[in-house]
């Protein structure tokens, strides 16, 4: 115990240093936080998913859609309990650079298998009476500064024209995770406007999203599913909706990896840094471990007097460091919410923060515990400075 | 009068575990500053080696990429006849509609799924891409189901290999051929016979259509021309801009997050030198009260720790780079987000990367330099001396 009082009171004798020191480990806790919590935005999606919902898509690719015939199939499937389908528009509202998810869907339906998206009873019963009609989240709502009631003209890209829409409904998201920056309009509509102008591509969905009784059977439905469609023109590809997502996740894969390996860098710069202010610390004091072991200290007590100090400044700066990501993560969190729609610091990136925390402070000290115990008293006391 | 550089130098020799923490922990930083801007400068470097100057590449109007583009039949006729194409050998215009889509395969590494672009070829294409070469097997054969792969697609996708299969749009396709394109994004695409995939994927339309200019400085002419001809309703540019458009997402995502990185890392950096020159000046009290003593001034101390600091900086930075250089022999591949297919490419190093991640080093060094040396200069002489 007062050889732990002793590494404190050590910690405190270059307090410029020490300062320094744990102003270098909060900041790099602080990154190697918010790195892990940009890396997890990347999975909201697939955290937001629920168990019980299966996707079918063209097996060739996503882009390939699927013939509306396919629902009343896939809907006779035992097991199958409701249906929808949806369609990727990708339009843009004013500039092209300014991305945002927008989709046609099955206004009937569309609401019944995404329950997470709140809309109150009035909005949801004019988007189903009105054809123009759309939908958006409060954050896109926020973004481009839409009232219900206003008219929005979303230009096509993949459907060409201008989609000329009444936003009818502001949806809010019933969980945390659940994201409020995408756009719905009506599938009946699109198709309609397609039957007029290019019919060939009329009679198309994008994918189909279907809710099953029981979860444990979505390995089993997704193959007869597959096995309905297999060798016609369109053959399809069912997974979970958290596989669905994943596989989207998968695309950045390379980016997600960077950056985890970017998080570890910056914990080998903060072991740098404290391993170089220990080292120093113990440099100067060499001359006292020396009086020390004549005075009948062991070994033990050194590490203990070194190793202390390490963790005291490790723990500090861990700390600091972890109570900056939340601040961190917020302006973060704000400045890229288009980009993240759900941004938030998970407990266990503080955990793993707060291990690696733990793991510097004791590996920073090892170089100078190893010099501390082997230097004989002789050459301790003869060291100056 | 100065203090001779040696005497740095010795300093820095002396205490070679500090020295060699502190230059670690800068050559980290450079390393990461350098490595992103690398990337940043290796995407757009693909992509621009993508497009050629004298070619022009139409899509339909506001389409913005050739994946949701399409060109009908009947449009092709009008395009061809406009006098500003250049003729090839045989006489024919150098203009080639082709077929744009996306297929997903399985990495060889991972299993997960990557989006690849299919492109549908005729026989201009190749002669408008004259980077493209054969590197292996022999070129697909019209009327078959054959495709030729791009080196970085065959390279990492399952069956993409020569000789190897693939299956889409309800057929085989063999692949016969490998093929290089200067390391530009074509290296990541599969190509086979237009008409061959046309009828496959079931498509009575054209994505787009690339052609050759006699003259590219008449490409304002001829934009402007098919722009607002009423029969055709589409969205002409240079190749080369149209393919540099496509690294604005992924490089601006790489840049912003690298920035925010690497100013935080640098905080570390600073932080470390800092803590080194601190305890040196403190170490050499009595030195620099000598120093002092035989008529050194202030200033010259103070240019003396400075420099000393930028050594360290320096030397790290150019560690960093150093090792970043490394780089420059892996390639990475991704989604790019702005075409939402598979691109492969590389880290790319300029004068220009070099000379910001020196002086970023540089500045980290004087930044964690300066209030040491400050320290330093404003010693009392004798209060220095008396210092053990």
């Amino acid at each position: 115990m007062k050889i732990l009082k002793l590494a404190v009171k050590n910690a405190g004798r270059h307090k410029l240093r020490t300062g320094l020191t744990i102003v270098g480990l909060a900041v790099a806790v602080m990154a190697f936080g918010l790195i892990r919590t940009v890396i997890d935005a990347w999975y909201a999606g697939a955290e937001a998913s629920a168990p019980d919902r299966l996707v079918s898509r063209n097996a060739v690719n996503i882009i390939f859609p699927l013939p509306l015939s396919y629902k009343e199939q896939i809907a006779k499937v035992p097991g199958v309990e409701k249906i929808t389908y949806a369609h990727w528009m990708g339009a843009y509202y004013v500039d092209p650079k300014q991305f945002f998810a927008n989709f046609a869907v099955d206004h009937n339906t569309f609401l019944d298998l995404f329950p997470e998206n709140i809309l109150d009873s009035a909005s949801l019963a004019k988007f189903k009476a009105e054809r123009t009609a759309a939908i958006c989240g409060q954050i896109l709502a926020d973004r481009f500064g839409w009232k219900v009631g206003d008219r929005v003209r979303l230009i096509g890209t993949i459907y060409a024209g201008n989609w000329d829409l009444t936003l009818v409904g502001i949806y809010k998201g019933r969980d945390k995770t659940t994201d409020e920056s995408a756009f719905f309009m009506r599938w009946d509509y699109l198709d309609e406007n397609l039957r007029a102008t290019v019919s060939s591509r009329a009679g198309y969905v994008g994918w189909y999203t279907f809710k099953i009784s029981n979860p444990n059977d979505a390995a089993r439905i997704s193959a007869v599913v597959d096995s309905m469609f297999k060798n016609s023109l369109a053959e399809t590809l069912t997974e979970t909706e958290r596989a669905f997502q994943l596989s989207f996740v998968a695309m950045s894969g390379t980016i997600i990896k960077s950056l985890q390996i970017v998080s570890y860098l910056i914990i080998g710069i903060i072991l740098l840094v404290l391993t170089n202010t220990m080292a120093m610390a113990a440099r100067e004091r060499i001359s006292e471990y020396a009086v020390m072991k004549t005075l009948g200290f062991r070994p033990k007590h050194l590490i203990g007097l070194i190793t202390g100090e390490s963790l005291f400044i490790g723990i500090f700066g861990g700390i600091l460091g972890m109570l900056l990501v939340f601040p961190m993560a917020g302006g973060f969190g704000e400045a890229m919410k288009y980009f993240f729609p759900v941004f938030g610091v998970k407990p266990q990136t503080l955990l793993l923060a707060g291990i690696f925390s733990l793991a510097v402070g004791l590996l920073a000290s090892i170089f100078p515990v190893v010099r501390a115990v082997r230097i004989s008293i002789v050459d301790g006391l003869r060291k100056v400075g | 009068m100065k203090i001779p550089l040696y005497y740095n130098y010795r300093n820095l020799l002396a205490r070679k575990l500090t020295t060699a923490f502190t230059v670690g922990g800068i050559a980290l930083v450079v390393f990461v500053f350098c490595a992103v801007l690398m990337l940043t400068a290796g995407l757009k470097k693909t992509l621009v080696a993508t497009g050629s100057d004298d070619n022009a590449i139409i899509i339909r109007k506001a389409s913005q990429n050739e994946l949701s583009s399409y060109i009908t039949r009947d449009q092709i006729p009008i395009i061809e006849s406009q006098p500003e194409i250049a003729l090839g050998e045989d006489g024919k215009p150098m203009s080639a509609g082709e077929l744009y889509v996306l297929i997903s395969l399985k990495k060889s590494k991972t299993g997960d799924a990557g989006n690849v672009v299919v492109r549908g070829v005729g026989p201009a294409s190749i002669k408008l891409r004259s980077k493209v070469k054969l590197i292996a097997g022999r070129m697909f054969t019209e009327g078959l189901p054959e495709v030729i792969m791009g080196k970085s697609t065959a390279e990492r996708f399952e069956g993409a290999e020569l000789g190897g299969s693939l299956r889409f749009a309800s057929q085989n396709w063999r692949v016969v051929g490998i093929f290089e394109a200067n390391r530009s994004g074509f290296e990541s695409e599969v190509w086979g016979d237009i008409n061959q995939m046309l009828g496959s994927f079931n498509r009575p339309v054209f994505s787009s259509m690339t052609v050759k200019l006699v003259d590219p400085k008449k490409f304002q002419e001829f934009k402007k021309r098919l722009e607002s001809d009423p029969r055709l309703s589409v969205d002409v540019k240079r190749e080369k801009e149209y393919y540099a458009d496509q690294s604005y997402a992924m490089s601006t995502f790489i840049s912003i997050l690298g920035m925010v990185i690497s100013v935080i890392f640098s905080f570390g950096a600073i932080i470390g030198a800092m803590i080194t020159m601190y305890a040196t000046v403190s170490n050499r009290s009595s030195e620099i009260g000598t120093l002092r003593a035989l008529g050194f001034r202030r200033r010259s101390i103070l240019s003396s720790f400075l420099v000393e600091s930028t050594m360290l900086s320096l030397i790290g930075g150019l560690l960093g780079i150093l090792v970043a250089s490394i780089l420059t022999q892996v390639t990475i591949s991704t989604t790019n987000w702005d075409t939402f297919s598979e691109l492969a490419f590389g880290f790319a190093v300029t004068p220009e990367i070099v000379g910001y991640s020196l002086v970023f080093a540089l500045v980290m060094g004087v930044v964690g330099g300066f209030l040491p040396s400050v320290r330093a200069a404003r010693m009392n002489i004798l209060a220095a001396l008396r210092a053990e």
